[in-house]
């Protein structure tokens, strides 16, 4: 699982040329590796944005505004869930809860930077930081 | 042992089992999908739940292991219930397209939602859809009938010792497939068609050929590989439709290889000989069985008249019945020659003269689970016999340590504990290496006829290892396999290979190369009397050959050396069930004779066991019987003892009244008289292996088995270090040169070859031009 | 983050973190003691048997308990493996723990090394939250380089090595087979039990797995003795709990309370109901336990045998608070969309049945109904349940019973009329972005 992690960091998403890549140097079976690809969310098999943005809608976080935030971000970005903007800078994702319900509205930011309690405001201010 | 009582049945059972097992046992059928009695449990299907006592919930009858005292009940209240509700799950996302889906009638689903499935569907949500895979040329799929069991998932992993399939995505999304377009290549890949529970995974030949509920179910016997598996034969309106595996736990268990599975497709194919044929001045023309069969018995009187009978010669194909194989040499012999053969790929068979029996595996392949060393000599183990490979390959999960001699390692799918790669002609030497350290770790002497050899050699680390495994064993079983015996010092290699069985006091064995191999040695199909052997009439023209099932540059070593010396006889009579361009070219007469679904006849596989089988087709054409056939010639030519009226006549002359040979007869030891190193070769030396789809005249002609990876043409196959060596380039071609002639093949770069030499298939037309199967060769790029 | 409790008592957030600050407020002190007593294993299970500490992942099985079926004389390796997997909606007090106590989840799974001799152990953590991960880390190679970890700890003979691990989205990792085969670098698809891990676990070896909050109370446990710390809580559920409360309140956060606090006293201390509104719903354990009315969930108190009385599960103390602005449709949509989007797809009624509810009650949420489906719902449900694997399956299927139960008018509503009980605007206002 790791080596598919670092290979994602590396290549920005899971080609099946990768997935081969990482199954020989493991010695495995390319399915075996490509089921463990297929069955992680963060794994992304195909290509993405510079910035992946994930943000969570599950319950406790809509409560908070969770929908509320993302909706603003698909206006603010143009895009829905699962697209890219044209420029290949953003692509959001819908995710499923990264307990963390207390600090709602919730996104991840290439799977591994968390942000909290994401205001309009704080969306604005995390895109504009993100385009840099 | 255990207490259960099931169904208000009391049984006991043995610790560690299954309820499943247990209810099978009492024959309580309990409904399922995912298990299967040879593959690890899965439990997902959840179609086997059962009430058990004091459990709160229904529990899967295949994982679930009994304990003392269970009560288990399989058809209560509670258990249907959750069996229906399963069923239920199964049936929503299920197309239900039964009438155009080729396993309806042998389906397990439409069979268990008769007895368990609602009237109408509850689901009114729209169905998932899952895209088809391409698997090859063997087998087709329909994912959206796939109900997830895993079960072809868990058959390669465990079974062909690959994973080649797996389940990707989850949850709903979950669907079986291989790695992103690739295709199952293993040679066991048809048996996922028959695990398959649905409709998901059926046969690409036999798609849409026929409903299950037309065709009849005839048994027969593989005539391909020596393990002789049990067939069950499909057969719609006189023509063989599909074969499916006759379970039989000591042979090929529930399995088949794809060989025995996909071969028939040729016996329906367009270069059946159906006709006798006469060549007059250089023209066919068809002619009746009297005609044929008078004017071949002139032929040969004529030869006999004129050249005597020495001049007379006949190569069996190691595929042929015992009937024939007898039939024939009692011809020949009948007509005053010893000149008979049928181990057409072998070129030093002088160990025929030392023979106290029959050659055979030594033990019967069910003892392979009890081995713990196992030490295989000169094969390509895992092509040439597919499920003896695949028991062996169970067996070392289990603990069994395999040891290989061979020029070539190839992924056998099975850890091999250690290996000794050397070239062809240092196999001699390397395995008196291992005798010789063996001698030493445990104490013993070497026999004294190879002490000179020994001392002239030196042991090598890899050597030691091999020893050290077989001394450690309590086991264990020496093989010799097909490369071993094709080999051109095949008499020193069986030599030294019972010496070192001896040593680790271990079974020696000699994997049969052919379905009748074994068969050819009991009725003597070979030279007894100082005849020729069949290198031997390839090498020299005689005046009159006669042919039985051969395609003679592809089934003998002598590639298209033997088309030239074939064509400088005065006459070849070919009995045969195919036609082909140079058979056209070589003989004089074509006598097409049945294939095994249109014949009665035996095959005595590796171990020594008799098995007959019966036509399950009507001959196409004209076709007779090759046992029929041989039994008019020998009335024709007045010869005594072909009064037969019943093939089982025959077999009774041949097997007696136990329809088996005499156990007394096998016996695989060879007395060794002399014994010397052979000279060291310095150039570059071909291996030649026998693909397994072009091993004999019916799989070579199956188009299924051709379109596979392994039915692809040969390529020179050599190590990184020796492709540069040699200055060719992997993908690129090369010209590969012998005594004989040259060809001109795709090279790939391939480590399992040991350095320096080349590995190039034989029995191949693109490789038949170098009129051998070893040697030396030169190699230039082109 | 308020706390009246032993893990996350005294912190202060994002500073206080390392191991110099840890052994401040007496960290590692129940490990020394240990070593320097020379505690025998059976002590140690012994005063976690008496502290009546029972499992904060969910199950509430008692943890003493459960270290006693471990195998004592197992010939190889055995394994220790910590459930960071946090992704039960509602759910987020192990990321607080391994954030700002890390070193007390270290101390708790040497201590259980010791008490079950196992010679690793492995922390599996939500693969979201990897910043966590990477701290994790940082606090292994501070213990590893204090000798804490490692060959010989603080100079004895036991030695016991730790690593951490992470997932990478797949909420049914946190289940615990499932959590073994994903450190093995498979899906994490459950195994069926038996064999249970305790005999058969990672790598197939015998392998005992707990929680984070679990491991995390161990140091106290053996520093302060079983009583002590059962003496904080009521009979049958010792000690503090973090609850993680989260929804339609004044101030989401963790709040570590002693077991048996009247549910009124938690939800004040989260500052009550957002905007004076009416509390409407609660899930008392996780987005996997039955929803409670409000007013039954204010005569609760919040200990495992109150909730299980009032029809629910304290689960992992995910606290999730509506309020009469939520529809509860929409709400049972969301969590039967989770269920189904993370199914593992092993076993078919939960691969098959998830997607069934999924879609009918985003057909009733949809103004798309039949008078039938609520019935429909009801029977899926039944055939799912104790028919699966794993517990993912039950976990789908009681939400979907008790919003029925308790919410049925609601969804009849739904049915009939094609629309929302609540109106859309109030909707709206109540699920707007809301940060304390």
């Amino acid at each position: 699982m790791s080596a598919l992690r670092i290979a994602q960091e590396e290549k920005g998403w899971l080609s099946s040329e990768t997935i081969e890549f990482v199954a020989k140097y493991l010695e495995m079976p390319a399915i075996a590796v490509f089921e463990v690809a297929s069955f992680y969310n963060m794994y992304d098999l195909s290509p993405v944005g510079a910035r992946k943005i994930t943000v969570c809608t599950n319950l406790p976080c809509a409560l908070s505004g969770g929908v509320h935030a993302a909706d603003y971000i698909k206006k603010r970005l143009g895009i829905d869930f699962n697209e890219t903007t044209p420029d290949g800078r953003f692509t959001l994702k819908e995710g499923e809860c990264m307990g963390a319900c207390g600090d709602a509205p919730v996104l991840l930011v290439n799977n591994h930077q968390m942000c909290s309690w994401m205001t309009e405001e704080k969306i604005d201010q995390l895109l504009e930081d993100l385009k840099k | 042992m255990l207490e259960i009582e099931i169904d208000g049945k009391q049984l006991q059972v043995p610790d560690g089992s299954t309820v499943m097992e247990a209810a099978s046992k009492v024959g309580a059928y309990v409904p399922h999908f995912c298990y299967h009695k040879k593959l690890s449990i899965a439990a997902n299907c959840r179609m086997c739940l059962v009430q058990v006592e004091k459990a709160p919930k229904p529990l899967p009858a295949c994982a679930t292991p009994v304990t003392n005292g269970m009560k288990v009940w399989t058809h209560s209240e509670q258990a249907v219930k959750a069996q229906k509700g399963v069923m239920e799950f199964l049936l929503i996302n299920h197309p239900l397209d039964c009438p155009i889906c080729d396993q309806g009638g042998e389906c397990q689903l439409q069979d268990l939602s008769v007895g368990y499935g609602g009237v109408e569907s509850r689901y009114q949500e729209e169905k998932r859809v899952v895209g088809n895979k391409d698997l090859g040329p063997l087998v087709s799929t329909d994912m959206t009938r796939c109900i997830n069991c895993t079960r072809c998932v868990r058959f390669t992993t465990e079974i062909a010792g690959l994973m080649e399939l797996g389940q990707a995505f989850r949850g709903e999304h979950a669907e079986i497939m291989p790695f992103v377009e690739k295709t199952i290549d293993s040679e066991l890949s048809g048996n996922i068609i028959d695990l398959c529970p649905v409709g998901a995974l059926t046969s690409k030949p036999f798609r849409f050929g026929a409903r299950a509920w037309e065709m009849s179910r005839r048994k027969s016997v593989s005539p391909h590989d020596s393990l002789g598996s049990n067939l069950v034969v499909q057969v719609k309106n006189d023509v063989v439709k599909r074969v499916l595996p006759l379970e039989n736990e000591e042979l090929n268990e529930c399995w088949l290889s794809d060989k025995d599975r996909f071969s028939y497709e040729a016996l329906n194919g367009e270069e059946r000989l159906t006709r006798p044929q006469i060549k007059q001045g250089g023209k066919w023309i068809e002619a009746d069985w009297p005609t044929a069969l008078e004017y071949v018995a002139n032929g040969l009187k004529s030869v006999r008249t004129e050249h005597g009978a020495d001049a007379i010669g006949a190569l069996a194909s190691s595929h042929s019945t015992l009937e024939e194989l007898h039939l024939l040499q009692a011809v020949v012999r009948g007509l005053g020659s010893d000149n008979i053969d049928f181990r057409l790929r072998q070129t030093d068979v002088s160990a025929d003269a030392h023979r106290a029996g029959l050659p055979w595996l030594g033990m019967n392949v069910t003892e392979i689970g009890a081995l713990d060393r196992l030490f295989i000599v000169g094969s390509f183990f895992r092509k040439d016999h597919p499920l003896v490979a695949q028991r062996v390959r169970q067996a070392v999960k289990r603990g069994l340590k395999v040891s290989v001699l061979n020029p070539v390692v190839d992924d056998w799918q099975f850890k091999i504990d250690s290996k000794i790669q050397v070239k062809p002609s240092a196999v001699v030497a390397s395995l008196l290496a291992v005798a010789k350290e063996l001698a030493q770790k445990t104490g013993q002497a070497l026999a004294d006829v190879f002490l000179p050899a020994a001392a002239k050699i030196e042991t090598d680390a890899a050597a030691s290892a091999v020893a050290a495994s077989l001394a450690s064993g309590k086991q264990v079983a020496v093989w010799i396999g097909n490369y071993a015996q094709q080999h051109a010092e095949a008499s020193r290699i069986e030599a030294v290979a019972q010496e070192v069985a001896r040593l680790s006091k271990g079974k020696f064995g000699v994997l049969g190369e052919a379905a009748n191999t074994v068969g050819g040695y009991l009725v003597g199909s070979l030279p007894a009397k100082g005849g020729k052997t069949a290198a031997q009439m390839l090498a020299a023209p005689l005046k009159a050959y006669v042919l039985l099932g051969i395609d003679a540059e592809l089934d003998t070593q002598a590639g298209q050396r033997a088309l030239e010396t074939l064509g400088k006889a005065d006459t070849v009579i070919a009995l045969s069930a195919f036609k082909s361009e140079s058979a056209l070219a070589y003989a004089d007469v074509l006598l097409p004779i049945a294939p095994f679904t249109e014949t009665a006849g035996v095959f005595v596989n590796t171990e020594g066991r008799a098995q007959a089988f019966y036509p399950v087709v009507k001959a196409a054409g004209d076709v007779r019987p090759g046992w029929k056939v041989l039994r008019v010639l020998g009335q024709l030519l007045g010869l005594d003892g072909f009064d037969f009226d019943k093939v089982e006549d025959v077999r009774k002359l041949i097997l007696g009244a136990e329809q088996q040979p005499e156990r007394s007869r096998f016996n695989n030891l060879v007395t060794v008289e002399s014994f010397a190193l052979a000279a060291p070769v310095t150039g570059v030396e071909r291996i030649a292996d026998v693909p397994i789809y072009a091993a004999d005249p019916i799989a070579r002609r199956s188009a299924p088995l051709q379109k596979t990876r392994d039915g692809q043409a040969p390529a020179l196959r050599a190590s990184v270090s020796t492709v540069a060596k040699l200055g060719l380039e992997a993908g690129g071609k090369a010209k590969v040169k012998s005594l004989s002639g040259a060809v001109i093949v795709p090279v790939v770069a391939d480590d399992g070859v040991v350095d320096g030499s080349i590995c190039l298939a034989g029995a191949h037309a693109d490789t038949s031009a170098l009129g051998g199967l070893h040697g030396e060769v030169s190699v230039e790029r082109v | 983050m308020s706390s009246q409790g032993i893990i996350l008592s005294g912190l202060d957030g994002d500073r206080t973190w390392r191991l110099a600050d840890y052994i401040k407020r007496g960290g590692y002190d129940a490990l020394k003691k240990i070593i320097a007593e020379k505690l025998s294993a059976d002590h140690v299970i012994g005063e976690v048997k008496k502290s009546s500490l029972r499992g904060r992942g969910g199950a509430g099985f008692p943890t003493g308990l459960k270290w006693s079926f471990m195998p004592r004389a197992f010939p190889g390796a055995k394994y220790l493996a910590c459930n960071s997997d946090e992704g039960e909606p509602g759910t987020f007090k192990d990321r607080d723990i391994l954030r700002y106590n890390p070193h007390a989840v270290i101390e708790g799974m040497i201590i259980a090394g010791y008490a079950m001799g196992c010679e690793r152990g492995y922390n599996y953590i939500h693969g979201e939250i990897f910043e966590v991960y990477t701290r994790f880390e940082e606090a292994l190679q501070e213990a590893r380089e204090a000798g804490l970890l490692g060959k010989n700890i603080l100079g004895s003979d036991f030695s016991f090595d730790l690593f951490a691990h992470h997932g990478y989205g797949a909420y049914i990792c946190g289940e615990e087979t499932a959590l073994l085969e994903s450190i093995e670098g498979k899906k994490g698809q459950p195994r069926f039990k038996p064999p249970f891990p305790a005999s058969f676990g990672l790598y197939g070896k015998p392998t005992t797995i707990n929680n984070t909050e679990t491991f995390a109370s161990i140091p106290y446990i053996i520093r302060e003795g079983g009583d002590a710390f059962l003496a904080l809580g009521k009979p049958n559920n010792g000690g503090t709990k973090l609850f993680s409360v989260s929804g339609h309140v004044n101030k989401p956060g963790n709040y570590e309370i002693p077991l048996g606090t009247p549910f009124a006293d938690l939800l004040e201390m989260a500052g009550g109901v957002r905007g004076g509104r009416k509390l409407k719903a609660v899930i008392p354990g996780g987005s996997s336990a039955p929803v409670l009315p409000g007013a039954v969930m204010m005569d609760c108190t919040m200990d495992y045998d109150s909730i299980s009385k009032a029809g629910s599960m304290l689960g992992s103390g995910a606290v999730i608070v509506m309020d009469d602005s939520t529809c509860m449709v929409k709400a049972l949509e969301r969590l039967s969309y989770f269920y189904f989007e993370e199914s593992c797809g092993q076993c078919t009624p939960c691969r098959e049945g998830t997607g069934w509810l999924y879609r009918v009650v985003h057909r009733i949420e949809n103004g798309l109904g039949r008078p039938d489906d609520l019935d429909l719902l009801n029977s899926v449900t039944a055939n799912i349940m104790g028919r699966t694997i794993c517990a993912l399956g039950d976990a789908a299927s009681m939400p979907v019973q008790s919003f029925i139960k308790h919410f049925g008018d609601e969804f009849a509503f739904h049915i009939e009329h094609k629309k929302c009980l609540v109106p859309q605007d109030v909707q709206r206002e109540g699920s707007k972005i809301y940060v304390a």
